[in-house]
């Protein structure tokens, strides 16, 4: 129950910094990704304060045995680079250019935001759900 | 102020929300695998998943209230599209094990090299779409 609520907190913390970084803005999204054109650093700027803060963050927070609520902390992943990690980020790519939503930013809008925003969910799942049923689970 | 400061804070927030999740829950806060993952239900690990959802479309419904200027307005482009482009991010992120947030951010704060060919790719990709579709097509429709 503590875990559904730190959560909770947590998904909030995020959407406001979303938010005020301005990546809920799906032109400014398409302003940073359009390099050739007027090209809009902004984001660049939300990205640079994400990472700092969190990789100093988890420096601290992983010199604890295990986190505050469970048992222990992610191992770290497959660091080998494959075909699929690239076609997937490839797809996404085009997917997050032509929208100007991500994931993180298209669930924030999703109450709020109108038609548009939940077509663009309701693609995004049925494409988590077609990979489920078509692609085999990373091991 | 709104060029580079407001950005940079909105990111020391964002970072925060991931960093918090990682000290309590253990969990790396990267949407589209928290998203994806409750298509694989498994016993004890669907109520954060569904909270941390709820947090962020919390986050919406307060970020409107406070400031809708800052939540913009949908590049206008037809259903098909829109459905198209969902339906890319849903799968890629899937197939591609992330997105902005668990590569872009926390894999990259790990220093992970599969985190910065995803990032780097995803980046380029997106940059080669809204080239095509902005300066060679002339805008969607």
């Amino acid at each position: 129950m503590k875990q559904v609520l730190t959560a909770g907190v947590a998904g909030l913390l995020f959407a406001l910094g979303l938010g005020m970084g301005g990546m809920t803005d799906p032109a400014k999204v398409v302003g940073f990704l359009d390099v050739a054109g007027a090209w809009d650093p902004s984001l660049a700027f939300v990205m640079a304060g994400a990472l700092g803060s969190y990789a100093l963050a988890r420096r601290v927070i992983l010199r604890r045995a295990a986190p505050v609520l469970a048992d222990a902390f992610p191992g770290a992943p497959s660091a080998s680079v494959d075909g699929r990690l690239v076609a997937g980020a490839v797809l996404f790519g085009v997917g997050w250019g032509l929208s100007g939503y991500c994931p993180g930013p298209a669930l924030v809008v999703l109450p709020v935001g109108g038609l548009t925003v939940a077509l663009f969910v309701v693609g995004m799942v049925a494409g988590m759900g077609v990979f489920r049923a078509l692609v085999k689970q990373p091991g | 102020m709104n060029t580079f400061l407001l950005p940079l804070l909105g990111g020391v927030l964002l970072g925060l929300g991931a960093a918090l999740l990682l000290l309590f829950n253990g969990r790396i806060a990267g949407i589209s695998g928290i998203t994806g993952g409750l298509w694989t239900p498994a016993s004890g690990d669907t109520g954060w998943r569904v909270a941390f959802i709820g947090g962020l479309m919390l986050g919406g419904v307060v970020l409107a209230a406070v400031r809708p200027s800052g939540l913009g307005a949908p590049v206008p482009t037809g259903v098909g599209t829109t459905l198209v482009a969902g339906v890319c991010v849903g799968f890629g992120t899937r197939l591609g094990s992330g997105c902005t947030s668990g590569h872009g951010v926390c894999g990259l704060a790990r220093g992970s090299k599969r985190s910065l060919v995803a990032t780097l790719t995803f980046m380029a990709a997106g940059a080669a779409t809204v080239f095509v579709t902005r300066h060679l097509l002339g805008g969607l429709s």
